[in-house]
């Protein structure tokens, strides 16, 4: 059952951004609430005060200039983000994981801020922006600043968020020429979350050399997790079964996932291997241009 | 708790309830107006049983708070048929034996509605995706695709 609370509605972001400060220290944010209300009803979560900004449509919008990178604000919704004809152009990838994101209904309503304010690490957007490179812009009352996706987890459903401050706006640098991405997660029903997950992000020189690559395990640890020991195995090398079973194997060593009643660790660590070398090798492919 | 006071458009008409701000659409829509065709079943997002459009998009009413829907139009399973008749998609479902137990239909007419208003013609891979959050555990989903197909075909007209 959730417990009550006071309920707010601001107009504008200012507005929202006066209320957090206001009632900081018993204060949660609310969008689509599609993570949220189901750990409120379970109790997890409890809060005085509710601020709604599901009405903010001032935060609702996608963006691509060819020098900053794509942005996208706060409230903006998953369905939003599958259909934009921009981000099939521009960035096919979050199209692609955001058609596989939970069900229509929770896409409807569901905002990509609220996915990643959540913290939870079995999310599917966070992996995939980490590795291109993204960033996450917070706001309050004393201003905004910017945080690199990879440092905004620190911990088990634990952000690098204060108080009176909430996610404004998610930001990702222009893709490099060369360069690919590829997602993938483990699941046993379709529109449920991943067992594991695996983003990778291949640049490659004009001799198909890896030049850059960023692996992100999702659900591997109790936050998103750059695969540096495996980025480094493959960095300045060129591809190769051997090479990538080397990257899958480090990825599964570096990984820290639980055992839970979904798969045991054991488990998932064989995942995080299988799936790191078909992701490399599938982003490495596409990362070729095709001459 | 302090009740609000909540203005809320069901099926077309216009409704003005007092409420505690927690309280979730599925509740209003069945507790408080008594349209008890949208279903509570595993109020965590999973099932899809309470599904119903909030403006043009399908949504879980178990995972809205009634008071997020003020000022958009809420439209349930009731809210499907017109002058007293069955809309296509409902004709399709008898015909087609779409349900056994019936506790997931309401949900999956408002998938297949939605899906239809966005798209009158989908293939059978769009209908298996348009139904992918409401799960049925008696009759299966073929029937069900096979209305939905029915419908996309041109087989039903609104009457």
């Amino acid at each position: 059952m959730i417990h009550d609370f006071r309920y707010l509605k601001p107009g504008t972001l200012q507005e929202a951004l006066s209320m957090l400060a206001e009632w900081r220290d018993e204060c949660k944010i609310i969008c689509g609430g599609q993570s949220l209300l189901i750990v409120m009803r379970q109790g997890l979560v409890v809060t005085d005060t509710l601020v709604d900004i599901k009405g903010l449509n001032e935060l609702s919008y996608i963006t691509y200039d060819d020098g900053e990178g794509l942005r996208m604000g706060a409230t903006t919704t998953h369905r939003a983000v599958e259909k934009s004809g921009l981000l099939k152009e521009k960035y096919p990838i979050l199209v692609a994981v955001e058609k596989k994101l939970a069900s229509i209904q929770v896409r409807n309503w569901g905002s990509i801020a609220g996915n990643l304010a959540h913290g939870d690490s079995s999310g599917d957007l966070a992996p995939v922006l980490i590795a291109l490179g993204g960033k996450i812009k917070l706001g309050s009352v004393k201003g905004t600043r910017v945080v690199p996706l990879e440092e905004f987890y620190t911990g088990l459903f634990e952000t690098a968020l204060t108080k009176d401050e909430m996610v404004v706006e998610v930001q990702v640098p222009p893709v490099q020429p060369r360069t690919a991405v590829a997602y993938k997660k483990f699941n046993l029903i379709e529109s449920d979350q991943g067992i594991v997950g695996v983003a990778a992000a291949m640049t490659v020189d004009a001799s198909d050399t890896c030049k850059d690559v960023r692996i992100v395990l999702g659900n591997s640890g109790v936050t998103p997790i750059r695969a540096r020991s495996a980025e480094k195995v493959l960095l300045g090398r060129k591809s190769g079964d051997r090479l990538l079973e080397e990257a899958g194997e480090a990825a599964a060593g570096e990984a820290d996932p639980v055992s839970d009643i979904h798969a045991s660790e054991e488990y998932r660590r064989h995942l995080i291997r299988v799936l790191t070398e078909r992701m490399v090798r599938q982003a490495w492919e596409k990362a070729i241009p095709l001459e | 708790m302090e009740k609000q006071r909540l203005k809320l458009k069901v099926n077309g008409q216009e409704h003005e309830l007092y409420i505690n701000p927690k309280t979730l659409l599925v509740e209003v829509i069945r507790d408080h107006l008594g349209l008890t065709g949208t279903k509570r079943g595993c109020d965590t997002v999973s099932c899809g049983a309470c599904t119903v459009m909030i403006d043009d998009m399908a949504v879980k009413s178990c995972a809205v708070l009634a008071v997020q829907a003020e000022g958009r139009h809420v439209r349930t399973a009731e809210g499907l048929e017109k002058n007293g008749k069955l809309a296509p998609i409902q004709k399709a479902f008898l015909d087609q034996g779409s349900y056994q137990c019936g506790f997931c239909t309401p949900g999956m007419l408002m998938s297949c509605e939605a899906l239809l208003e966005e798209n009158p013609a989908p293939s059978p891979e769009e209908i298996r995706e348009g139904i992918e959050g409401n799960i049925c555990r008696c009759t299966g989903y073929n029937s069900i695709v096979r209305a939905m197909g029915a419908v996309a075909k041109g087989n039903y007209r609104e009457e």
